[in-house]
């Protein structure tokens, strides 16, 4: 981007790109639709128009094998895979209309419609790997103070979020839709977003990175529940220390009272815990969530204990506790009063919780890009748009998104997702509209293509798009595929 | 230098592409020979390079309301535009912009028509065609309310006796905005520019004046400089009633019968959230066939 085109953010600009001369808002697109104003930039936003489109002008989509005559396999391993990515923007100036359908369908010679209208159903689903309290579940989630999307379900050692749609991206106002837009777009280009949460936490999510909450690097996932770290780590316990207390939001884990202690015969310890008994030495709701110990409210793990039963309690008791990452832990021993007092731990005990924290995996953020390919996307590839439906389905069709693996959905339509950090740099664009611009590819036997209704007369050779200056290699970036 | 316009056969090998800023038009021609249909393209290709400019010079006047007395206009497709809008410019504001796509659609199939005599062709501008027929020659036309949709919504057929030479349509879908609510009003008239003037009208008509369901917006916060200034035009469509649909498709209907009556235009068919109703000679259209209508196509895409 260079500075001489660079206005003040706010501003609108003129287009020099032909002489109708448009004042352009930000975000919005001059009267050709082909040019821009991002944040004072213009900028072309030719869409990655529909593969009908493109494919009608000359299609670059059907991938080929390098040389030689087809031979009949899938293409396997993308030593060379022609992506869709840049797919709408064809040669220099060149805007397929994307209001004219030329080729013949139905013996109709040609097609009238309105122009434009490319609108967008599609999201993005966050994974991110914290035992921290994000906020309650359907909570609304705000980027630049616009609702963007909502907390969803808390899974395994992780809080999904569900961001986009078609209703934040154009059920809102125009500010929730732009936002909602970039927000997309840079979670799916694995850009930090910095997210917050109504009633919850502050959260900056990248792709692949870890998940920042309330301005702390979260490092490592939980190495599972409290009860389960109970059940994983029991025996190297036992013999070591009398007690040993797992802290979790969601089910603490207590030892002599968990069937991993009754079978090693450990004694009760007399613990009173608080919160709700699920099971024996399981407990929901010890405290309240929040960010500290183990997804929990508390900074002091005995605020989650009653006093000591002194039928079974004895004055130098010892007691481990210990959060489901390792990441919080102190050893206590009972005095005469069968009050815990924290004690230096011992080395031994040191070597457990240090064995947690190296089997807890590195905590991270993923994103999920989720998109629908139905009806017209379809249409562009064949001209019985339903039997690419179900030859996806069959698989003799593979779907791809920038070459990356996607997970296509049961049910109706095309509706797919993908790992963006598998998808090459910059795969996704945007129009000002506005809605997300997202590369898929279909791949087929040729045969298979034939017979599903495909448009055999745009079908190049790869060999031709070589030498093409409407091919561009994709540059490589590390940790991500070429 | 010149700035040139995109002008390039598609992969065919038999439609011409003619693209320069906003204006985007595909075009077919079939003579009696090759080298006449060649003729034709060469000459609108000459013809197109530059048309921009030209209208471009006169940009602030024709973005203003057309006067229903005087036109102050000087070019040959400006001036058009002007006698397309100005049946309508009395009664209601109307600019000679509500015609332009269709003005130069004709404009060009006028040129390719100078070089040589061709049997059958057309001009598409972005949805508003100037046709040229001759003898037993015919026209097929698609209906799409949604572009970004697949499927013929309805088909038509032209022939050579029937007065038609321009089809045009307009919605708050397209690129320029609507004043009314309709996704699609396609027009046959006996030009380009005529039908593209009326498609504008109608569509406005298609309207249901104050429903909250509607979001409107100022024309110029949308796009500085429109030519339809601060007047509040369609951005988003609600749920609406069965019978609201049919009142704001009445109105349009009443607004394109009364054109049809004055010889205006041919007819009319109007489009909105899935309903449709046909006015006059395109009551002919047959619906089209199911094969690309089916309900896997309202299922939606967007890849976008």
């Amino acid at each position: 981007m260079s500075d001489t085109t660079t206005a003040a953010a706010g501003d609108k600009i003129r287009c020099d790109a032909c002489p109708v001369m448009c004042y352009i808002k930000p975000g919005a697109a001059g009267a050709c639709d082909r040019y821009a104003n991002h944040d004072g930039t213009l900028v072309r936003v030719d869409p990655h128009v529909v593969l009908e489109r493109t494919v009608e002008h000359g299609g670059k989509l059907v991938p080929f094998q390098v040389s030689g005559d087809w031979d009949g396999k899938i293409v396997r391993q993308p030593d060379l895979f022609v992506t869709a990515i840049g797919a709408g923007t064809t040669y220099p100036d060149y805007k397929p209309a994307p209001f004219i359908v030329s080729s013949e369908i139905d013996g109709v010679d040609m097609v009238t419609v309105v122009t434009e209208g490319i609108f967008s159903y599609c999201g993005v689903k966050v994974k991110i790997d914290t035992d921290r309290y994000l906020g309650p579940e359907t909570a609304t989630v705000r980027a630049q103070g616009e609702a963007v999307g909502h907390v969803t379900t808390s899974e395994y050692g992780s809080q999904m979020l569900s961001l986009g749609g078609v209703h934040h991206l154009t059920g809102g106002s125009k500010k929730e839709g732009r936002v909602t837009c970039d927000t997309l777009m840079d979670l799916s280009n694995c850009k930090a977003v910095e997210l917050t949460i109504d009633g919850g936490a502050t959260v900056v999510v990248q792709a692949g990175k870890p998940p920042i909450v309330n301005g702390v690097a979260e490092e490592r996932m939980r190495v599972g529940c409290g009860s389960a770290t109970i059940g994983m780590f029991a025996k190297q316990w036992h013999g070591k220390v009398d007690e040993v207390v797992v802290v979790d939001d969601h089910i603490t884990g207590v030892l002599s009272e968990h069937q991993a202690g009754k079978l090693l015969d450990i004694a009760d310890t007399g613990i009173k815990m608080k919160g709700r008994r699920s099971t024996p030495g399981r407990y929901f709701q010890v405290a309240d969530p929040g960010t500290g110990w183990g997804g929990t409210n508390i900074s002091d793990p005995l605020s989650i204990l009653g006093p000591f039963n002194p039928k079974e309690a004895k004055a130098g008791l010892t007691m481990l506790m210990v959060s489901t990452t390792g990441e919080h832990a102190s050893y206590y021993v009972l005095d005469d009063t069968l009050e815990p007092v924290e004690t230096e731990m011992p080395a031994d005990l040191k070597f457990s919780v240090e064995r947690i924290q190296e089997n807890c995996e590195p905590a991270l953020c993923t994103v999920l890009f989720m998109g629908g390919a139905g009806g017209s996307l379809r249409a562009g590839v064949t001209d019985n748009p339903v039997r690419l439906t179900r030859s996806v389905k069959d698989a003799l069709t593979r779907v791809t998104s920038g070459g990356a693996p996607v997970y296509v959905w049961p049910g109706g339509g095309i509706t797919y997702m993908v790992d963006v950090t598998q998808m090459p740099a910059g795969a996704f664009g945007y129009v000002p509209t506005p809605a997300l611009v997202a590369p898929i590819e279909f791949t087929m036997r040729l045969s298979d293509y034939a017979a599903l209704g495909g448009h055999m007369d745009y079908v190049r050779p790869l060999s031709s798009l070589r030498d093409s200056a409407d091919v561009r290699p994709m540059p490589s970036i590390m940790g991500r595929r070429a | 230098m010149t700035r040139l316009p995109q002008i390039a056969l598609l992969p065919d090998g038999k439609r011409l592409h003619l693209q320069d800023g906003p204006i985007d038009l595909i075009v077919e021609a079939k003579g009696g020979s090759e080298v006449e249909v060649r003729a034709a393209y060469l000459m609108a290709a000459r013809r197109f390079t530059g048309l921009l400019d030209e209208l471009c010079g006169e940009l602030t006047e024709l973005r203003r309301a057309a006067d229903p007395r005087k036109c102050s206009l000087s070019g040959v497709v400006a001036h058009r535009m002007y006698t397309a809008v100005a049946p309508f410019a009395d009664k209601c504001f109307i600019t000679p912009m509500a015609a332009v796509a269709g003005s130069v659609a004709e404009e060009i199939l006028g040129a390719m028509l100078q070089a040589a005599p061709l049997d059958r062709a057309y001009v598409n501008n972005g949805g508003d065609i100037a046709l040229h027929l001759t003898g037993g020659e015919q026209f097929s036309v698609g209906l799409l309310d949604r572009p970004d949709r697949h499927g013929v919504m309805r088909t038509m057929t032209v022939d050579a006796d029937s007065p038609v030479r321009g089809i045009a349509t307009s919605g708050r879908h397209g690129r320029s905005f609507s004043l009314g609510i309709a996704d699609a009003v396609t027009v046959l008239a006996r030009s380009a520019s005529q039908a593209d003037a009326a498609a504008t009208i109608i569509a406005n008509a298609v309207d249901l004046p104050g429903h909250p369901a509607v979001l409107r917006v100022p024309a110029d916060e949308l796009q500085p400089g429109s030519d339809l200034g601060a007047r509040l035009v369609t951005r988003d469509v609600g749920r609406l009633s069965p019978a609201e649909i049919e009142q704001a498709l009445e109105t349009g209907a009443a607004r394109a019968r009364g054109l049809l009556t004055s010889g205006l235009i041919e007819g009319a068919a109007l489009r909105l959230l899935g309903e449709t109703v046909v006015v006059g000679a395109a009551a002919e259209a047959l619906p089209a066939s199911q094969a690309l209508h089916g309900s896997a196509i309202e299922n939606v895409m967007h890849v976008l």
